[in-house]
């Protein structure tokens, strides 16, 4: 406002007097230019959204969540990783995947107090009681899961570390089970993901 | 219903629970051309949370209807790429 008028147009001048090493109105387009590539360049690939989980766990009640999450963020179409390590190479073990167990010690939902749940054969009760359960209600099985998110594309790791500290064969594990990676495998996938989890 | 479209195929996972409905309805869609619309039967309640998020949040499908009757709840997706 008021720019029209000689007064305030001379203010301005001297107010705002380009100095010598102010970038040029050429300069300024250029770097626009660049920054707009940049954002475009951000913006972009989003039908490629990336998961990676690491999982850690091999009792049957957590072995679910990192398969649940792995097929369905696969039919949303995530590229999905899981990496599994220490107890959760149970999970791909294709025999071991079967049996996995329910401790009844130390979680104080079971129906059972500590002092019972702790007597030999308990937790093979609870895992049967978890079992029938699972049956009854439909709820897919962990090779389910697993054999339909394989058909999903997700790509299950082997942590090679824990593999040669259980003593496992490369054969042990599902068909499609990727082997001979470590935690710089996965931490390149979780740098990349959109969602990382440790289940 | 049916009047506003044609149902190309029906997916009966009645009986499964999470994540199974999402998981086969993605099965499903991808086997159908674009524009064809997917039927699919549930008695999962949480489908109908589950189904519309995925719908939500997943390129080249559009849920159409959803309805709840009788223990089982109808889903109507469209793919739409």
């Amino acid at each position: 406002m008021g720019t029209d008028t000689p007064d305030a147009a001379d203010a301005s001048s001297t107010e705002y007097a380009p100095t010598t090493d102010a970038p040029s109105r050429a300069e300024l387009a250029a770097r626009i230019d660049e920054l707009e590539d940049a954002l475009a360049e951000a913006t972009a690939d989003d039908g490629d959204k990336k998961m990676s989980i690491i999982a850690t766990k091999g009792t049957l009640d957590m072995a679910y969540p990192p398969l649940i999450l792995a097929s369905t963020a696969a039919a949303f179409g995530y590229e999905v990783t899981v990496f599994h390590t220490f107890w959760g190479l149970e999970i791909l073990h294709e025999e071991r995947s079967k049996n996995l167990k329910l401790s009844s010690v130390g979680n104080p939902n079971m129906p059972v107090p500590n002092v019972v749940a702790a007597l030999p054969g308990m937790d093979r009760v609870t895992t049967k009681m978890m079992e029938r359960r699972i049956a009854d209600n439909d709820t897919a099985t962990i090779e389910e899961l697993l054999e339909t998110s394989l058909d999903m594309g997700v790509e299950f790791q082997a942590c090679q570390m824990t593999i040669d500290l259980m003593d496992y064969d490369e054969d042990d594990f599902y068909d499609g089970v990727t082997t001979g990676v470590g935690a710089a495998t996965a931490l390149q996938d979780m740098a990349d993901a959109d969602i990382q989890l440790l289940v | 219903m049916s009047s506003e479209f044609d149902i190309a195929e029906t997916l009966d996972v009645k009986g499964a629970s999470c994540p199974m409905p999402v998981v086969k309805t993605k099965s499903a869609i991808d086997g159908l051309d674009a524009g064809a619309v997917l039927e699919v039967l549930a008695t999962d309640p949480g489908s109908m949370s589950d189904i519309d998020g995925w719908a939500d949040g997943t390129a080249g499908v559009e849920l159409v209807d959803q309805t709840e009757g009788d223990d089982v709840y109808k889903h109507y997706v469209r793919k739409t790429e």
